[in-house]
């Protein structure tokens, strides 16, 4: 059982009457790579700046390896943050931004410089030691932001959307270098994002949020395979949500009729999925084009969309609900025409009810 | 179509500059070369010399300017000084504690002076020291040029701060400063563009000014200002116009310096 290095107890932040975040319960692990996802606006960097004492709680706890952190500015926090726009102070250079937190910290000289050599080692910027950061690229920035917050060996590290400015290619190579350098120091990461890709590469786990709540944790994985509710399901990639009738749940299993026919099908449920109505959310690259007669679903195609590595094709049910699924391009894969009758296909594991 | 809006087509658009332009410096020129008019007349031209320059720091009457110029420039120099830090603290206030009642009506307060006319403010702090039983003298001057100079000094310092983005001082927090520390480490070097222009301008409006200081000055001392205006009533010696070239080029010299200082701080942004 790992330690925990950060414990939020059913925390609430209101500003005024509007509810940030609402009744957030979340246990972040020592030495985890952890990241808060969600869309602009689901308060996921409120949450983020609550850890660091930007922002005061309205209810709860906050408690960082056992102490309660939530009465405490953020100078006395043992938490370092890398903040979006990175906020290098522009009249200093690399190694001074570098070194403010250590000086702060009252470290003797000689400690401080060699620890400032060493964590610009780590992120390869020794010779832009002396550069001042209007003078850096956009990405160097980024690693000096980094190392700054890196240098006073926080206990936690904050990342609030810090690739969200770099492009594409950069943002790639810097993912991995992010986390190796997590796995080398150790550090427990808290990472804010709402870029899925980012999340489900880079993190051991991620909490989904949305309107200021927490709708599941897990790992990239768990969320994506085994989505709790219809808006983690949606937001973790693409799904196609298919209304059922649910006629009996029970152990984690649910029995439900596909529309269109009398075919019977079960699957494994979502907690809080019960009799009646509820969706089935399978994903596209799940579904398999098969004859009419053997499919669990008919329909006919309506559209193809080119992706270069796949191909993405909808096909619209009887009752007029349009299904995607996503097949490989290659020689082997019949892609149907237009117009085309076709049957649908997916196995009982690829499925999950979820609850309405 | 673009060229043609283009103001520069506007009829009558050059004779109308050339003439502002004249009107605003032509005087300003001509004082400037008879300063070095050899002729004893304001009016004549009587070859190039500096002899009035010699005059201005040797004649008979350089011991009173240069009497009147020292109490100008000191009185400048701590007016600025004061009026700089109180606008620097204003201006924190202002833009950096959040939103606090009263706001505007500080916003208001500190800008007013700006447009209330000068002859009210001097009548009204000469009435106000006399009120409360103040001696005129070296110390009313000093005390009037720092009020009126807070808001010449907020302008640039105000309008620096506002280009300073809150999360420096969160990234200082967050590393460990105190809000002092923030302030002394971050904030205010990042400010100091702003207050130096800020002192700069400062300076010039109380070494220029002349209304206010020739209400509340007394008798028995005398600003630059006040000493050129006494020295014109007594007929205009060419002497005059050496002073106030001289005054002309350093007004310009701190100007400038206060425009590009403002400047270079933006730049390095």
């Amino acid at each position: 059982m790992s330690e925990i290095a950060v414990d939020i107890l059913n925390m609430t932040k209101r500003y005024g009457s509007f509810v940030a975040l609402r009744d957030v319960c979340l246990s972040i692990k020592d030495n985890e790579f952890f990241t808060l996802l969600g869309p602009s606006g689901c308060g996921k960097t409120t949450l983020l700046r609550t850890i660091a004492g930007f922002e005061a709680i309205s209810e709860g706890a906050i408690k960082l390896y056992g102490e309660d952190i939530a009465d405490l500015p953020p100078n006395k926090r043992p938490v370092n943050t890398v903040f979006q726009q990175y906020a290098l102070f522009p009249h200093m250079n690399v190694r001074a931004n570098v070194i403010f937190g250590l000086q702060r910290l009252g470290q003797d000289e000689t400690t401080a410089r060699a620890r400032v050599d060493e964590v610009l080692d780590m992120v390869q910027l020794m010779e832009f030691a002396d550069r001042l950061p209007a003078q850096l690229s956009g990405g160097q920035q980024q690693r000096v932001a980094l190392a700054r917050a890196l240098a006073p060996k926080p206990k936690v590290l904050l990342l609030d959307e810090p690739l969200s400015a770099l492009d594409l290619k950069l943002r790639q190579s810097v993912r991995q270098e992010l986390q190796q350098i997590q796995q080398t120091t150790g550090i427990t990461f808290v990472f804010v994002t709402h870029d899925q890709e980012e999340a489900l590469t880079m993190s051991d786990r991620i909490a989904v949020i949305a309107d200021g709540q927490v709708q599941q944790v897990g790992s990239a994985r768990d969320i994506y395979e085994a989505p709790q509710n219809r808006f983690v399901a949606d937001f973790i990639g693409e799904t196609n949500l298919i209304d059922v009738a649910v006629s009996s749940v029970s152990g984690g299993y649910a029995t439900c009729v596909l529309p269109g026919g009398d075919v019977q099908f079960t699957c494994p449920a979502a907690a809080g999925a019960v009799v009646g109505h509820g969706h089935l959310s399978v994903r596209p690259e799940r579904v398999s084009l098969v004859k009419p007669q053997d499919g669990l679903l008919r329909g006919v195609t309506t559209r193809q969309v080119y992706l270069g590595t796949d191909m993405s094709v909808d096909v619209r049910l009887e009752g007029g609900k349009i299904i995607t699924l996503r097949l490989q391009n290659s020689e082997e894969t019949h892609i149907p025409e237009i117009g085309d009758p076709v049957g649908l296909n997916f196995e009982t594991g690829t499925a999950r009810l979820l609850e309405d | 179509m673009a060229r043609k809006l283009d103001i520069r087509h506007f009829p009558g658009f050059l004779p109308i500059t050339y003439l502002c332009l004249f009107l605003l410096y032509a005087p300003l020129i001509i004082v400037m070369i008879y300063s070095f008019n050899d002729s004893n007349s304001i009016t004549i031209w009587g070859g190039a010399s500096l002899r009035w320059y010699g005059e201005v720091f040797w004649g008979v009457e350089s011991a009173k300017f240069k009497a009147a110029a020292l109490n100008s420039i000191t009185i400048a120099v701590m007016a600025a000084t004061t009026a700089t830090t109180i606008a620097t603290l204003a201006a924190t206030a202002m833009l950096k504690a959040g939103r606090f009642r009263g706001k505007s009506v500080s916003f208001a307060l500190i800008n007013l002076p700006l447009m209330v006319p000068e002859i009210v403010t001097a009548v009204a702090t000469l009435i106000f020291f006399s009120a409360i039983g103040f001696t005129t003298g070296y110390l009313t001057i000093l005390v009037a040029h720092i009020v009126f100079c807070i808001p010449f000094a907020y302008l640039p310092i105000a309008a620096r701060m506002q280009g300073i983005e809150d999360v420096y001082e969160q990234v200082a927090l967050d590393l460990y400063a105190t809000r002092f520390q923030a302030f002394r480490l971050i904030l205010l070097p990042l400010m100091a563009p702003g207050i130096i222009s800020g002192f700069l301008l400062a300076f010039i409006i109380s070494l220029d000014d002349f209304i206010i200081t020739n209400f509340v000055k007394g008798a028995g001392i005398e600003t630059l200002p006040t000493a050129i205006f006494g020295a014109v009533k007594q007929g205009i010696k060419p002497n005059i116009m050496a002073i106030s070239t001289l005054l002309l080029l350093v007004s310009v010299v701190f100007v400038t310096l206060s425009y590009l200082v403002g400047r270079m701080g933006q730049n390095k942004k």
